[in-house]
């Protein structure tokens, strides 16, 4: 009986295995980066302070990086996060300063995001606009929108927020890091396990296998995109609760911290590949060489360019395996 | 001559000012393997959209089962049991094989996990193992990439897929084009073992080794319109090359005629005369 195959190709598993590697690789570099500081400074960098203020400096941008990376696993990109995060800040305190309520401060702070996104993806999937272009506008767009509300000067929230839930803690955490850990695990199991993850994979690796395999594209796009300024308004809500004020000036360059930290935990920007664990790892690395080099006094500069240079070997060990796979 | 399974009757589609198909006819009988070839610009493509659904005709009528039918969408010609394998295969490459064939499809778990959306993977693999068994396609994991499997391994996951969903037909659309010699034989093996589980296959191409090696009937198209069908065994390549570019076109009416198939031969004939109305186009 013959058989559709051709011999078996010997490196088949092995290239398999490399995708997995490099979630353990950048794991491996973090477990790396902490051994080494705690070896360096151990009175100052293994201290359960120091690394409860790394986890708390690292949550807020999981929830950015986690949307993000449902959004570069479609092959798409957004760069309007930081801006929706303000915009969405703002919206919550004009909210809370005239109604009092806290509550109500977080769900209009929850559905501003989650317009911007909408919007977003409406615009990327329906009008075919380039995320690239799209998410670009309305970051503009929601960034000067909050400086118009504010008039450029950075809104306090009510110190109800700031003082409860920014400074609120549960077995010794900040709820702010549970709340976004707590999300993060949630989002990172859908991508992984459900159908809702499948076809987000399914897109960014063909949309157009995916489409005539009958799901519904355009739809998905904007809900990946809604998904995202949802977490981005959760976020401005949260950084409102920890910093006290809107921060109008202060998340220009989210987006970028967001992209680094998805790519650097192996998900391809050519889309179809990566998960929200690398992506957590991806969150910390930045946020350990920041606090480290701080701890260390070596100038915290020095932590923008190790970033930068992680970024771009992220990428090409990337485009490497694409160019392996694809010969 | 049983009832088709699959008919389409005087199909029209336009681009534009572009004509692709001029009142195309079509019929597919149950359990038999038919190849649709014509030169390029014949429509072969248009056709196979209209009839997997892809696209809507401008006029003209599809049948299935004796049943007039619209295909809005390929979920509706789904609905009817008629699939496709696409020339590009239509795999994401990222994914499993089984992640492929259950692709807008997934199994989900029973019960309260299946209510939060979780997939029942383990399900999905042992479905799709069994299925490429079936036909013949060895693979070595199940949970490796497609882009890991070779291009004959992947066209039999594509074939696989569509021959697994589909109850009545399948559309091939140059399944060989991209394969070399042993690989195209174990394609064609495929297209056997696939119309002997009863499914009908429609297999365009070019390649008319492939189309005398495989299939039991060949309808030829060309410019838009259906101008010939033969039997594979009793045609010579000379006549099916002859119908395709239109050199001609009383083959089409002998082979028709000798056939015995007073219907079809009727239709071919009133083609074969209209073609003469048709302006040639340059060679």
């Amino acid at each position: 009986m013959s058989v559709v195959e051709s011999p078996p190709e010997a490196s088949a598993p092995e290239k398999t295995r490399l995708r997995d590697r490099q979630v353990i690789w950048i794991a491996a570099v973090l477990a790396a980066l902490l051994v080494l500081f705690s070896i360096l400074r151990p009175t100052s960098f293994a201290t359960s302070f120091n690394l409860l203020n790394l986890v708390s400096d690292a949550a807020i941008l999981l929830l950015l990086a986690t949307g993000m990376t449902y959004v570069i696993i479609t092959a798409g990109i957004d760069l309007s996060v930081g801006g929706v995060l303000v915009f969405s800040a703002v919206a919550a305190t004009k909210l809370m300063d005239a109604t009092g309520s806290l509550l109500l401060g977080a769900a209009t702070a929850v559905l501003t995001g989650l317009a911007w996104g909408l919007l977003n993806g409406f615009l990327i999937a329906k009008g075919r606009i380039p995320a690239l272009i799209v998410t670009l506008g309305t970051l503009g767009m929601s960034l000067g929108g909050a400086l118009l509300l504010t008039g450029g000067v950075d809104l306090r929230a009510p110190g109800d927020l700031n003082l409860g839930l920014g400074l609120a803690r549960w077995l010794g955490v900040p709820v702010i890091a549970w709340i976004c850990a707590a999300i993060t695990a949630v989002l990172g199991v859908t991508l992984a396990r459900t159908r809702f993850g499948r076809h987000t994979y399914a897109i960014g690796s063909n949309a157009k296998a995916a489409r005539r395999g009958g799901v519904a594209v355009n739809r998905h796009l904007i809900k990946v995109y809604g998904l995202a300024g949802l977490l981005a308004g959760l976020a401005g809500y949260l950084s409102l609760a920890k910093y006290g004020i809107t921060g109008v000036s202060a998340h220009s360059t989210d987006n970028l911290q967001a992209i680094a930290a998805v790519v650097i935990g192996g998900t391809s920007l050519f889309g179809g590949v990566g998960t929200v664990v690398g992506t957590v790892i991806g969150v910390f690395i930045p946020v350990v060489l920041q606090n480290g080099f701080q701890i260390l006094g070596v100038r915290p500069f020095w932590q923008q360019v190790v970033v930068g240079a992680v970024l771009v070997a992220a990428v090409y060990v990337d485009q490497w395996q694409r160019g392996r796979r694809d010969q | 001559m049983s009832a088709p399974l699959l008919e389409a009757r005087g199909i029209v589609k336009s681009y534009g000012h572009v004509e692709a198909l001029r009142g195309a006819d079509f019929a597919l009988l149950p359990g038999e393997v038919v190849a649709l070839v014509g030169d390029n610009g014949a429509g072969k493509s248009t056709l196979v959209n209209i009839l997997s659904g892809a696209e809507g005709p401008d006029a003209g009528e599809i049948v299935v089962d004796g049943e007039p039918v619209e295909f809005g969408s390929v979920e509706e010609a789904r609905g009817a049991g008629i699939e496709t394998v696409y020339q590009d295969l239509a795999l994401c490459a990222d994914l499993s094989p089984a992640a492929n064939f259950f692709l807008g499809r997934e199994l989900l778990h029973k019960g309260l996990r299946g209510r939060l959306g979780l997939l029942d993977n383990a399900a999905m693999r042992a479905r799709t193992r069994e299925a490429c068994e079936t036909l013949g396609v060895r693979l070595k994991s199940q949970s490796a990439p497609v882009s890991t499997l070779s291009g004959g391994q992947r066209q039999g996951v594509a074939v696989a897929r569509a021959v697994t969903w589909a109850r009545r037909v399948v559309f091939m659309d140059e399944p060989t084009a991209a394969l070399g010699v042993v690989q195209t034989q174990k394609v064609l093996d495929l297209i056997r073992r696939v119309r002997d589980t009863g499914v009908a296959v429609v297999l365009v191409s070019h390649n008319m080794q492939d189309v005398k090696a495989v299939s039991d009937r060949v309808e030829v198209l060309r410019l838009g319109r259906r101008v010939a069908r033969f039997e594979t065994a009793r045609v010579s390549m000379e006549d099916l090359v002859g119908a395709m570019t239109g050199a001609i076109e009383q083959a089409a009416e002998e082979a028709v005629a000798g056939q015995g198939a007073e219907e079809a031969s009727g239709q071919a004939t009133t083609q074969a005369t209209g073609q003469e109305g048709q302006p040639e186009i340059p060679r």
